[in-house]
């Protein structure tokens, strides 16, 4: 019997070696759930949103700074606070470890950046999660930078705005990361004492210790589409009840349906609406010319 | 009474002293010497195995079988004068939060608190003492009533966290807890919390706000459960000893931390030893911590408490 089928009968890959062409990283961006492919640039300008499908892709403090301050100008508050040690903590790694390679990776100092500069010329302060920095996860420094943030808006009687995207406690400072818990809702208490309004919103994903304490407590809580949202992460939920979850368990839109959030904003809206809504709690005027 | 497997060298003792009784009052003999000897050594063992008690060992103190939980403390505290009240009013009465009134030594007290099941058919009732988002609810209807009349709040912390389900999750288990934090901090009424067993996470958190957080002796207070921590950071049960000590959950590391006010003792071989002392220590230490924070101004109450959580954190900042 002959297995000439089974040969290759001629070479697969024909394109030789030094004519293959490289494709320039970050130049073009693959949607991850589509898959249409788009320029960095074209991305860029659709918020990080994909043309397509409407796909949110994850973005960081910086980015959601880049388009919701006017021009993309503001200042960042507190830049250079850092995570200390306090427990000495070590899982498989040290986390002062952990820490010190975060940063070189990320570029970043933390889990939170904060800024405060105008949104559609409404002075506000903002305080956004970089989850890339271990999982967006709530350490010491993440409470306090919100709290410091919460204490500016308290100062300058400017409204505060809460970008949540997070995996919840940072285990690696253990009960000082459960503080921050009732450190950030404590300062919100202030905060609606004082009658300044506060916007939380919430993106993919936003659980654990980030649901259980400040990011529920917006006198508004919104959110992007599609984002998970939940106290007890869905592997946990699907352990306990022993069966499947219901599809769209924990999405933005199951939340917003059990009454929890307010609205579901795309991310191209944010800004306007978040304006918006400012502009009629305090009864401001319409702005001459809104981006 | 159940032992854990540390608890041997007291099981031991227990059992001759048992014995020795049983002699005296069979035959007559008088056992007084030898059972003065043997108290005198329990008293050693216990004192030996208190030195000598592992983060994770306190842990499992702390789960003790034989360990008073949430009502009978509050039952033996007011002398059995105690008002329940049930319901959030909103969807149903949590079984895992109780909570109502009831007076120590003339002085009305809220309480509130996780309640664990004494048995597997209550264990059930009461979900592990894992509630729900209504408990958190009525927990804090409850609190809100105690702040109307002016009068103040005891809570106790007794939960393996709140609880994981689907439709804690559909009710929004994140906002009540969260909610719960937030209202906590301001309330006008001393607010005095205290870990009884287990303090996991927010579900912990959501009824531990106040101007006095107390740890009995031989509990945990942390983010997460040594098991879960293990599971998690090591990818494996097998680390719970190890996570035990790296999570610093005693109630000596929690108040050399900082993150707590103070430590109350319990009797000698832990709370499932001798209940009826817990029970005595814990109402003189309520009335105590009541008599410092009742003539104090409420804003002065409040802007106390939020200070104290504000200060909560380690971190060090460049000057830029």
């Amino acid at each position: 019997m002959s297995t000439d089928w089974f040969h290759r009968q001629e070479a697969g890959i024909t394109t030789p070696t030094q004519e293959k062409k490289e494709t320039p990283d970050g130049l073009w961006h693959g949607c991850p759930k589509c898959k249409v492919i788009v320029s960095a640039e074209d991305h860029v300008n659709n918020v990080w949103v994909c043309g397509n499908c409407g796909f949110h892709n994850g973005i960081d403090a910086k980015e959601y700074f880049s388009f919701l301050f006017d021009g993309g100008n503001y200042t960042e508050l507190n830049p250079t606070m850092v995570s200390k040690d306090p427990l000495q903590f070590e899982d498989t790694k040290k986390y002062s470890d952990r820490l010190k390679a975060t940063q070189v990776k990320t570029g970043l100092q933390d889990a939170l950046t904060s800024a405060t500069g105008e949104m559609n010329g409404i002075p506000v302060a903002i305080a956004a999660m970089n989850f890339k920095f271990i999982g967006g996860s709530m350490g010491s420094v993440v409470g306090e930078k919100i709290a410091r943030t919460i204490d500016y808006s308290l100062k300058h009687n400017i409204p505060f705005i809460m970008i949540s995207k997070s995996g919840g406690a940072r285990m690696m400072e253990a009960a000082f990361s459960l503080m921050q818990m009732a450190k950030t809702s404590a300062k919100l208490a202030l905060l609606d004492e004082a009658k300044i309004p506060y916007i939380s919103l919430l993106t993919d994903p936003t659980t654990g210790g980030v649901t259980a304490s400040y990011a529920m407590l917006g006198d508004i809580n919104i959110a992007e589409p599609g984002a998970l949202i939940g106290f007890a992460g869905p592997r946990v939920v699907k352990e306990t009840i022993g069966k499947d979850l219901p599809d769209g368990f924990q999405t933005s839109e199951f939340v917003k349906e059990h009454g929890f959030l307010d609205f579901i904003v795309e991310r191209k809206h944010l800004k306007a609406r978040m304006s918006q809504w400012l502009r009629f709690v305090g009864n401001l005027p319409a702005p001459v010319k809104a981006e | 009474m159940d032992y854990l497997d540390f608890e041997a060298p007291i099981r031991e003792l227990d059992e001759q002293i048992a014995k020795a009784h049983a002699l005296q009052a069979e035959s007559g003999v008088d056992m007084k010497d030898s059972l003065v000897e043997l108290e005198a050594k329990l008293a050693e063992a216990q004192a030996e195995l208190k030195a000598s008690l592992s983060p994770w060992q306190r842990v499992q103190l702390s789960r003790h079988t034989g360990r008073p939980y949430t009502m009978a403390y509050i039952e033996a505290m007011t002398g059995g004068e105690f008002i329940e009240m049930h319901g959030d009013r909103h969807v149903k009465d949590d079984k895992a939060m109780v909570g109502g009134w009831g007076a120590i030594e003339g002085e009305s007290f809220l309480f509130i608190g996780q309640q664990k099941g004494v048995n597997t058919k209550m264990r059930q009732l009461r979900n592990f003492g894992m509630a729900n988002p209504e408990g958190y609810r009525k927990a804090l209807r409850l609190m809100k009533q105690a702040e109307k009349f002016g009068r103040p709040i005891v809570t106790l912390i007794d939960t393996p966290g709140a609880f994981p389900g689907l439709e804690a999750e559909e009710r929004g288990q994140g906002e009540a807890i969260a909610r719960n934090i937030l209202e906590m901090a301001r309330l006008k009424v001393p607010v005095i919390c205290i870990i009884i067993g287990e303090g996991a996470s927010g579900g912990a958190l959501g009824i531990g706000v106040g101007d006095r957080v107390m740890m009995l002796e031989n509990t945990w207070y942390s983010v997460i459960s040594p098991e879960s921590c293990s599971s998690i950071l090591w990818r494996s049960w097998d680390f719970k000893e190890t996570a035990a000590e790296a999570l610093k959950l005693t109630a000596n590391d929690m108040l050399k931390n900082g993150l707590i006010d103070g430590i109350i003792e319990e009797p000698a071989g832990g709370a499932h030893r001798d209940p009826e002392g817990m029970f005595q220590t814990l109402s003189a230490e309520i009335l105590r911590m009541y008599r410092e924070l009742k003539d104090l101004p409420s804003d002065q109450l409040v802007a106390e408490r939020i200070e104290k959580f504000c200060g909560m954190g380690v971190y060090e900042e460049s000057a830029s």
